[in-house]
């Protein structure tokens, strides 16, 4: 078995019913352990019954293999994959209202998101709203740069996250087979 | 047909086979109550009226246990399903299937802190395998199909079912299905459909099987550590029986797998672990290969993880692959129900011995027990043993007389002993002898209990009395919190902080009060007239057993320590 005990920030990626109190059933498991939760994404995908739930959480590589095992144990959760960094495209949009109350500040920040390719949404005599879509090196280059002007608010979605190329969540594996073990039914 | 959802309740637990269930009425769920007056289905399915929702959790449990079957409890909303709690947890910790239904207030009351309302799928989430909230009437069948096959399949677990009070009121079109084609209807079809796979429990992998072949030809000194899932896995025992007599190695159990082998097997080394026998212990230190079958070395079985079995490589056989890697490191592991398993297994296994590596773990043996003019915990069940000729069902509470029963009594069949080993929960021995009982009328059955356990859910005596549940209570009153008073005595500096049960009630009066014949015995010949009476009265029967205030468990080992440092010795 795997032996790797470095905590690393690891995301994995969870389809599940989409049903009340799915979501709180796969975040208690990881409360129980004691894992913070870095980053949640919920959304529903392109069937309306079924949502993806994106997690990021610290944690080693036994860390992660048992709460995913844990997590195919629950009935509403259909399938549980690690995104390796390597073999995924990983996103999130994180929203800056940023303090701008002159022409001049106006200037330099809309330069400084041209630059990282973030957009304009909100604009009022005393501040500006960026988006930027991007990983969190990204986000968090922007934000050294933002903050000072002065950050009034900053709101990320969290990170979502997808295998590259046609390979999907709901492709067969030996994970998949004995997901369906821990909660085998008749 | 169209009918009233609680009448389509009613069919549905009859489509299961169900013919007892236990519970207590209360105001939202009185139209199900009703059903058992107004459409004739006591006639049916029998209702057992506990004394407390904790008792009746109990006993559905302890009948699931008995019997194989799932055991089915009532609970109406607020304080009687919180009151399930408890119960739910001690079956989830032990696996046991058992099918809880409550029913909340209705819609129109929800999330407004209504009299009696709670979120009961909310608390039970962390120890249901599974629960549902009823919000439609069409929902009904669906779910409850689903549930009990959820309780009783992989490994199997408490599934709570919570219905909205306004859905007891509605009709519904209801079609019986017999059991064996619910698999191809409604939701549980659904379900096996979205899965690629079948969710049934799939083969064992037969290359994991081969490879346990080789390692278990190479090993020169292994040891099978039994546990509950061999208990668990309906038919998995006589396999179990064949793979070591073909083996022909120690064979150790944890305490929920206390029947898998029998107690007086010649390869039987007893119980493992905290309170685990010399030859367990010193055998799971010293082996080289460990086959744990069915258990999840917790923590009162791998004391300390880093160290258990540390010659050895170890090999895990569960049904549940998140099992696997989860309290001990593992070298190999197969995955699959433990009857089939053990079925592959046999069909691969030369016979093996392994006489020096079985003299050397059978030289540990146990201080001689004491035999004199007082009444050692040993001779009560002994001498239960002895008047039940080995058949009787054990049910015991927790605490020293619940490690005296798994040491003592010689366990041959599965079901036989049952205990909360998981969860621990002080007053679970009673409503589960009860249910073991109506599930077994034809068995003996004897509850074991402490005087601290017993206070705890006495009342049930007025359910035993009642219903004439002829099972025997067999009280170690030592006047203490025994289990807690030994390790105030071992590790405590022996300062008894709030131990001392130096109360009463009079026992003996206590069962009179409720009807029941009681006994005292401070000496051997004393209990052994006394259970003799009260096996030939066919009757419920509370024997008062005076035990030594210091009488402890031996032998024992404290937790997070290497599994060889005996405390006592």
């Amino acid at each position: 078995m795997n032996t790797n005990f470095n905590v690393t920030r690891r995301t994995l990626s969870v389809l599940v019913e989409n049903a009340a109190g799915v979501l709180s059933q796969v975040s208690r498991l990881f409360s129980r352990k004691g894992y913070n939760i870095e980053s949640l994404a919920v959304g529903t995908t392109d069937d309306p019954q079924v949502s993806r739930i994106t997690i990021e959480v610290m944690a080693d590589q036994a860390m992660a293999e048992q709460i995913m095992n844990q997590l195919r144990k629950q009935f509403p959760v259909y399938s549980v994959q690690e995104l390796l960094p390597e073999r995924s495209i990983r996103r999130e949009l994180v929203m800056f209202k940023v303090k701008a109350e002159n022409a001049d500040t106006r200037n330099e920040v809309i330069q400084i998101a041209n630059i990282f390719r973030a957009s304009i949404i909100d604009v009022s005599l005393a501040s500006l709203t960026l988006a930027l879509i991007g990983d969190e090196s990204k986000a968090d280059a922007m934000q050294k740069l933002l903050e000072s002007f002065g950050i009034l608010e900053l709101v990320r979605t969290g990170m979502v996250a997808l295998e590259r190329g046609a390979y999907t969540i709901s492709d067969e594996n030996k994970e998949k087979a004995e997901f369906n073990l821990g909660k085998a039914a008749l | 047909m169209k009918m009233k959802s609680p009448q389509v309740l009613m069919e549905c637990l009859l489509e299961q086979g169900v013919d007892t269930v236990f519970g207590y009425p209360g105001g939202t769920i009185l139209n199900i109550y009703d059903e058992f007056e107004s459409h004739g289905y006591k006639g049916k399915i029998r209702h057992i009226l506990t004394a407390h929702e904790q008792g009746a959790s109990h006993a559905a449990d302890g009948y699931a246990r008995a019997t194989g079957k799932v055991g089915v409890c009532f609970a109406t909303s607020g304080p009687g399903a919180t009151n399930l709690t408890t119960g739910i947890a001690t079956a989830h910790m032990d696996s046991s299937p058992v099918v809880f239904i409550t029913v909340n207030v209705g819609e129109s009351l929800i999330g407004k802190d209504s009299f009696q309302e709670v979120d009961i799928t909310g608390i039970t989430m962390p120890i249901t395998k599974c629960n549902y909230l009823v919000r439609r009437a069409e929902d009904l069948a669906d779910i409850i199909r689903e549930a009990f096959a959820i309780a009783r399949s992989g490994r199997p677990g408490p599934v709570l079912i919570d219905i909205l009070k306004n859905v007891t009121y509605d009709e519904v079109d209801y079609e019986p299905l017999p059991l064996e084609q619910h698999a191809s209807h409604g939701r549980l079809a659904a379900m096996l459909r979205r899965a690629s796979h079948d969710l049934k429990t799939p083969e064992p992998d037969h290359g994991d099987i081969q490879k346990l072949l080789d390692m278990i030809a190479e090993a020169k000194k292994p040891l099978v550590l039994v546990g509950g899932g061999v208990i668990r896995s309906k038919g998995a025992v006589p396999e179990f029986r064949k793979f070591i007599e073909t083996l022909n190695a120690p064979v150790a159990s944890t305490i929920m797998g206390g029947g898998a082998c029998p107690g007086d097997h010649s390869l039987f080394t007893g119980m493992v672990g905290m309170h685990g026998s010399h030859a367990s212990n010193f055998a799971v230190d010293q082996c080289d290969l460990l086959i744990g079958v069915g258990c999840r070395f917790s923590d009162r079985v791998a004391l300390d993880p880093a160290t258990f079995a540390r010659n050895a490589k170890i090999v895990h056989i569960d049904i549940d692959r998140a099992e696997i890697d989860k309290n001990v490191k593992t070298n190999h592991h197969i995955i699959g129900d433990a009857r089939r398993v053990l079925q592959l297994l046999n069909q691969g296994m030369t016979p093996h011995d392994y006489p020096e590596w079985k003299e050397w773990v059978f030289s540990h043996k146990e201080v001689p027990l004491k035999k004199d003019d007082i009444l050692h915990p040993h001779e009560v069940l002994e001498t239960i043993q002895a008047l039940t000729g080995g058949q009787a069902i054990v049910a015991t509470d927790v605490g020293q007389h619940q490690m005296w029963s798994a040491q003592y009594f010689h366990f041959s069949r599965p079901g036989q002993l049952i205990t909360s080993g998981g969860f621990g929960t002080m007053g679970f021995g009673l409503g589960a002898a009860m249910g073991a009982k109506l599930g077994n009328p034809d068995v003996p059955v004897i509850h074991c209990t402490g005087d601290g356990c017993f206070r705890m859910n006495c009342h049930e005596l007025s359910t035993v009395e009642h219903y004439r549940i002829p099972i025997i209570t067999v009280i170690f009153n030592n006047r203490t919190l025994g289990m807690v008073r030994q390790w105030q005595h071992l590790i405590y500096g022996e300062r008894y902080s709030q131990t001392d049960l130096d109360r009463g009630p009079d026992f003996v009066k206590l069962a009179g009060a409720y009807g029941i014949g009681g006994a005292r015995a401070a000496t051997q010949p004393e209990f052994e007239a006394a259970l003799k009476t009260a096996l030939d009265s066919g009757r419920a029967w509370v024997i008062e057993c005076a035990i030594d205030k210091d009488a402890m468990v031996h032998p024992m080992v404290p937790g997070s320590t290497p599994i060889t440092d005996f405390l006592l010795d």
